[in-house]
């Protein structure tokens, strides 16, 4: 049974080299923003640009070890020694590749790091190791932990198949939820050590460090479920903060948003009316 | 030849070699510290390796079915150490006793007794490294970088990882100077710079490079030892620090250290390829001048390691252009070795496959490495196993297989026997096949969404982490054979000539018999 896996997992490795390029399983997705996908574009730009010089590259090797061999009665050319216009020809081509590769990556940069004219702010705290999320301004203020299934599961020994267990390790009790087709502004900090934001959909990944406020932003053109993972070693649970991010319709998001205010709101009034009645 | 043989013969007569472990503590000798270096590197390979090992263990399926989170974040971090510090290295350093002095044509290294110091730092330096697993709290588990806020929080470990990286720096930079005034003050009469063979050149750069960022590592960290112990706040947010600034320091060293890693490997298969091609190096110049314009490059790039931090807006610009620049002129090097073999006379002993495959698997790592310079795309690449695929990729069938290639390539000029040829090959078949099926699918993981440092890993994950685990155990017991092979050799074996190999063979090296005198050149060699 194991072997069976194991064989179907190297056949996986040859067939996946062509499907390298297109499989979502192998490759970074789409995502569901603009800069996603741009940023998915200059990925798979490079890609193929190290496939061509590889190809050339490769090539010569291959025909070189191929042909020029002692065993074929090959003899050495000792004459091949230097050639200052082969260095120059094999200096200036990468350059020229790099300029071209540089100005669009230069201009997706600069969309990265826009964060005006946001129309949500969300402040993200990186905790040893949960999530919590403050929406600015609206009142509404939670924390974001693994779900209580994988929590169970991933304890060490605990003979729980991590595959029965649903969304294992990328589930958490309260995800965060933001509105569809809105730039959603992220101020990330670190309570104790430094974690990292990051869900691939997005193309976001920011370091939430104690001391700093960083800035991140983003713009979800699909409404679904997204997760992500702390990507920045933050101690023992570091594999255990995932983060899900819930995009919901505008209308759904001022319903939640509603709701996340109510709730707060009664739990202020009770908590008081708790001591009072304790007092008496 | 036959005159070098006589010459060697008597010699050892007169040799006064020291015996018994006396000759070992109190080594002044060039070789003898050198194969010190090479079986201490070889055996921390080994205690790094079964980190390795255990680590792919428990990724083999998800769940957590071996280890504490918190021990395997410690196994990760040491494995790190162990291999960088104490293998990669010191095996470099092991090569430069040897060969350096062989290949200027001078009797031993220019600093004796500082090359002694130089190494039994290490033995001491790692004991206190490894015995820090026994403390309360378990070993070292912030990672190799030891990035605050998170590494402050360490238990009893962490003074012993901070002075094992102060011992390690400090034998480093012993091990650098040597180097520096040996290749300076010894070579032999009309050796001038530019007719020194390549792995000095690129082991001359490399020294600078080691002096150059030793101090700033020691210097973060002691500053680390004082915030956690003796109340400064250089890195801690909560009395006004600033953690980004360890990560600056730490890179400017880390970048450099980076070459320090790869530009001996560099040098060493810039030696291999002209002899198996039967032709010399192309682009000797060219050779030279790119390795010092990387090694000019690595000061100026250290913060494409830290893009997600939250730098201003033109930071993030300068280190992604730097960055791409430095594509440039490790480009000029590949190509250079390419055109060494093209319409050479190609033979393919165990140096050169290793060699070969040196050639081809560090540019796939240059590639990824070339990608993750795109500061766009490296959001999605930073801290998953993209990255780990990428640095794995350069150092792994990078610098391990260029120093395989260079124990093969001198062996039997150390020992005087030929080793098994066949076995060798054996070796570096299952080495190279399972190198691949270990670190290949890493990248697919990485660009899936896989983050690095997590011992447990979602569903989605599974089948290329077992694809992963299966190289890796592959990879690993093939290292048996490495040290079958060596074994063999030293013990005895066919009687090497002078020249060893059927090749193109321009070294001093080759004069000398085989195995080398123990004093290696006592009148120095006229060089034309
Ligand atoms: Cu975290």
């Amino acid at each position: 049974m194991l072997n069976r896996k194991v064989l179907s997992a190297l056949g996986g490795l040859l067939a996946a080299v062509p499907a390298f390029a297109y499989e979502s399983s192998y490759n970074l997705p789409h995502g569901v923003t603009q800069i996603s996908e741009e940023v998915r574009g200059l990925h798979m730009q490079i890609f193929w640009i190290c496939v061509v010089i590889a190809v050339a590259v490769f090539g010569v090797m291959i025909y070189s070890i191929v042909t020029f061999r002692k065993s074929k009665g090959a003899v050495a050319d000792q004459t091949l020694l230097h050639s200052t216009k082969v260095e120059v020809i094999w200096t200036v081509i990468p350059v020229a590749i790099l300029i071209f590769m540089a100005v669009p990556a230069a201009k997706t940069l600069v969309k990265m790091e826009d964060t005006r004219n946001a129309e949500l702010s969300v402040k993200v705290t990186g905790y040893q190791w949960k999530w919590q999320y403050e929406y600015l301004g609206k009142g509404v203020s939670f924390y974001s932990t693994l779900d209580t299934d994988s929590n169970y599961a991933r304890q060490t020994g605990s003979g729980i198949d991590p595959n029965t267990v649903k969304d294992y390790l990328l589930n958490v009790d309260n995800p965060m939820v933001v509105p569809v087709d809105t730039k959603v502004r992220l101020l990330l900090t670190g309570n104790d050590v430094i974690h990292s934001w990051w869900v691939p959909d997005f193309a976001v990944k920011k370091d939430a460090i104690p001391g700093f406020i960083n800035e991140a932003w983003f713009k979800a053109e699909k409404v679904g479920r997204y997760t992500g993972q702390c990507a920045e070693l933050c101690g023992r649970d570091h594999g255990f903060m995932p983060i899900v991010v819930t995009v919901v319709s505008k209308e759904d998001f001022a319903k939640w948003l509603a709701e996340q205010q109510a709730a707060a709101k009664t739990a202020t009034t009770t908590a008081p009316a708790a001591a009072t009645a304790a007092a008496l | 030849m036959a005159h070098a043989d006589t010459h060697a013969a008597d010699h050892h007569d007169h040799d006064h070699k020291p015996s018994g472990i006396g000759r070992w503590l109190f080594a002044t000798n060039h070789k003898d510290i050198g194969t010190m270096y090479m079986v201490f590197a070889l055996i921390m390979f080994f205690v790094g390796g079964a980190m390795a090992l255990l680590i792919r263990l428990e990724l083999f399926k998800p769940g957590m079915q071996f280890f504490d989170p918190g021990f395997y974040n410690s196994l990760v971090t040491s494995h790190a150490l162990v291999m960088i510090f104490g293998g990669v290295m010191p095996a470099f350093v092991g090569l430069a006793n040897w060969m350096i002095p062989l290949q200027i044509g001078a009797p031993d290294m220019a600093l004796p007794r500082m090359n002694n110091y130089s190494f039994w730092i290490l033995p001491f330096a790692f004991t206190l490294l490894i015995s820090s697993f026994f403390t309360a709290g378990g070993g070292p588990a912030g990672g190799w970088t030891l990035y605050p806020p998170l590494s402050l929080q360490a238990g009893d470990s962490f003074p012993l990882t901070i002075f094992a990286i102060h011992m390690m720096g400090a034998s480093s930079i012993m091990g650098a100077i040597n180097v520096i005034v040996t290749i300076m003050n010894m070579r032999a009469p009309g050796m001038t710079l530019l007719k020194l063979p390549l792995f000095c050149w690129t082991w001359l750069i490399t020294a600078y490079l080691l002096i150059a960022v030793m101090p700033v590592l020691a210097g973060a960290v002691t500053m680390l030892l004082t915030d956690h112990y003796f109340g400064t706040s250089f890195f801690n947010p909560a009395g006004g620090g600033d953690p980004v600034m360890y990560q600056h320091i730490f890179w400017f060293f880390g970048h450099p250290e980076v070459y320090i890693l790869i530009l001996p490997a560099f040098g060493v298969v810039s030696e291999i390829i002209p002899t198996f091609s039967r032709k010399p190096l192309f682009g000797y110049d060219a050779m030279v001048y790119a390795t010092a314009s990387i090694a000019f490059l690595s000061f100026i790039v250290w913060a494409h390691h830290m893009f997600t931090v939250g730098m201003p807006l033109s930071g993030q610009m300068f280190f992604m252009m730097s960055t791409m620049l430095i594509a440039v002129p490790t480009g000029v090097k590949v190509f250079n070795w390419t055109t060494t073999m093209w319409r050479g006379s190609l033979s393919f002993e165990p140096p050169m496959l290793f060699a070969l495959a040196f050639l081809f698997l560090f540019t796939i790592g240059g590639f990824s490495g070339l990608m993750l310079a795109i500061a766009p795309a490296d959001f999605q690449y930073q801290d998953t196993y993209f990255v780990v695929a990428h640095f794995h990729y350069v150092l792994v069938p990078g610098a391990v297989f260029a120093i395989m290639a260079g124990v093969y390539y001198w062996l039997p000029k150390w020992t005087g026997h030929m080793y098994s040829m066949s076995l060798a090959k054996w070796h570096f078949w299952l080495s190279t096949v399972s190198v691949n099926i270990l670190f290949f699918p890493q990248h697919f993981l990485g660009l899936a969404g896989m983050p690095r440092r997590i011992p447990d890993y979602s569903t989605q994950f599974t089948d290329w982490n077992m694809v992963s685990s299966v190289g890796g155990f592959i990879f690993g017991f093939s290292q048996i054979l490495f040290v079958v092979v060596i074994w063999q050799c030293v013990r005895g074996g066919e009687k090497a000539t002078d020249k060893v190999w059927d090749g193109r063979m321009d070294g001093l090296e080759w004069t000398v018999s085989s195995p080398a005198p123990y004093h290696s050149f006592e009148t120095a060699p006229e060089i034309h």
